[in-house]
């Protein structure tokens, strides 16, 4: 790991939430959170629930807002900061540098499971039939199968809605990918199907930084274990 | 004109009624391709705002600046009544709540996409029921209607036709005030998608006033909320309703009913 291989560095994070819809009441997640990600590693949140794991993978997607610190990354070969980005400066970022698999599929009505894995590839200008097939590929690894490609995910089980969701975040070759317990609700063989794939995108040099519960998944694609729980705000 | 160069720079527009309501002093930069939406509740000054931006109201103070194909940016307030009336022709589709607003009732669909087209100076005849007829097959109704009156068309076929009438002349900056109100669900779902299609082949600048959340985080890139006639909270959509920090972004937020 050199300076040469970072792709993603997080200075001096600290998030609060404040519920001003409950009296105002205060929820620190972490504070002085720093770490860092490198191409071909991939980095393990770990932490006991509400340790703040979701949060940080959140924030690094620019989805949530630090109060304050910078989550700079490489991108276009130059360094950007989140935190201070303009709303378009991310969306490019996200299209082109910053991938995310969420926990949940967010199923748009009427978009099929095919086109939901091809967009991304789409918005990078990828012409439509390398970007379908792309998506067939994926989506018949994961054993999706194809009697649903070409159904909208919005009434597909748990299960096959994470699997068109990891075949949408792994479509695109992003150099950063961000994983938020993507083998949640697979079974055994998916799980592994899942582990190369992170073991693919490692190879072709991306950095990950994921949560993963599933302890034998995590020993076999982490390279780094980042502990998420220490940076609570200390107690006064 | 370069990528980084905006469509549209809104520099603190405040337009007031007897002292009261509409909007105020309100700012932002919109750029090709982008889709702003001004969400908050009933009288928090979206609609104003909108008509200030799209100049059918002239607000108080402030600019609204526009970048023409040539590249130059214009003061879309201080221009002559002709010159914006053509740019409105030419350059921009306004979308109303109710295609009442939005289409001519008296004439038939085909009719009311091809007025626009010879609004622009389109003459032949021919060419232009073709691309009327192409453009019903675009919002998904059936080119057999094309000699039909609207009136005899649904809530959501009138929407679908407005928004035919308003992109057929390739605008780069459309406005939409509600345009999936009152609105069937299914039929909200159909219109979206097609909204969302359009936008993304056509490359279009859009500002899309809303109180549907869920309408703004699928069109959205990013969020303006209003309330009081301020913006009190903006950034990209995903963010503002994720991780709202106002007060009053929190109450709109986790006042929506989950489905």
């Amino acid at each position: 790991m050199t300076a040469a291989t970072l792709r993603l560095s997080a200075q001096a994070l600290c998030k609060t939430f404040t519920l001003h819809v409950q009296g105002g009441v205060s929820i620190p997640v972490f504070n002085d959170l720093s770490f860092e990600a490198h191409a071909g590693r991939c980095v393990a949140l770990a932490g006991p629930s509400g340790a703040g794991k979701s949060t940080l993978l959140r924030s690094l997607y620019g989805n949530y807002l630090p109060d304050s610190g910078h989550i700079r990354l490489w991108h276009r070969k130059d360094w950007v900061d989140l935190t201070q980005a303009q709303a378009r400066t991310i969306l490019e970022i996200r299209r082109e540098t910053l991938g995310h698999v969420s926990q949940f599929l967010r199923a748009v009505p009427r978009v099929s499971a095919l086109d939901v894995v091809a967009e991304p590839l789409l918005a990078l200008g990828v012409d439509e039939e390398s970007a379908r097939r792309r998506a067939a590929e994926l989506l018949a690894r994961l054993n999706l199968p194809e009697r649903l490609w070409n159904l909208a995910p919005a009434t597909f089980s748990g299960g096959e809605q994470q699997r068109v969701n990891v075949a949408r975040g792994f479509a695109p070759n992003y150099p950063i990918l961000l994983l938020d317990e993507p083998t949640a609700s697979l079974d055994a063989k998916n799980r592994r199907v899942v582990v190369d794939l992170i073991a693919e995108a490692k190879s072709h040099g991306a950095a990950l930084v994921g949560i993963f519960h599933d302890q034998e998944v995590r020993d076999a694609v982490a390279d780094d274990i980042f502990e998420v729980e220490s940076y609570k705000e200390p107690v006064a | 004109m370069t990528y980084s160069d905006p469509i549209l720079t809104v520099q603190a527009i405040s337009k007031r009624f007897m002292g009261r309501g509409g909007c105020v002093d309100v700012g932002f930069d919109l750029w090709p391709g982008e889709v702003l939406g001004i969400v908050g509740e009933s009288g928090s000054g979206k609609t104003t705002l909108l008509n200030c931006l799209s100049g059918r109201t002239t607000p108080d103070e402030g600019v609204v600046l526009y970048r023409g194909r040539d590249g130059e940016m214009a003061d879309l307030h201080a221009m002559s009544e002709p010159r914006r009336r053509l740019l409105m022709r030419t350059d921009w589709g306004i979308v109303h709540q109710n295609p009442r607003d939005g289409l001519r009732f008296g004439v038939s669909a085909g009719a009311n996409i091809g007025e626009r087209l010879m609004a622009v100076g389109a003459r032949h005849y021919g060419a232009i029921r073709g691309t009327a007829a192409d453009w019903l097959g675009r919002v998904e109704i059936d080119g057999l209607r094309i000699d039909d009156r609207p009136s005899t068309f649904s809530g959501g076929m009138q929407q679908r036709l407005q928004i035919a009438r308003n992109l057929v002349n390739g605008p780069r900056l459309v406005f939409m005030d509600e345009p999936t109100g009152g609105l069937d669900v299914s039929v909200q779902a159909r219109l979206l998608d097609l909204l969302r299609r359009l936008v993304r082949e056509m490359h279009l600048a859009c500002v899309i006033v809303t109180h549907d959340l869920g309408v703004a985080r699928l069109l959205a890139h990013r969020l303006m909320v209003m309330k009081e006639g301020r913006v009190i909270e903006s950034g990209l959509t995903d963010q503002v309703l994720d991780d709202p920090h106002h007060p009053y972004t929190q109450l709109l937020v986790s006042s929506v009913l989950p489905a």
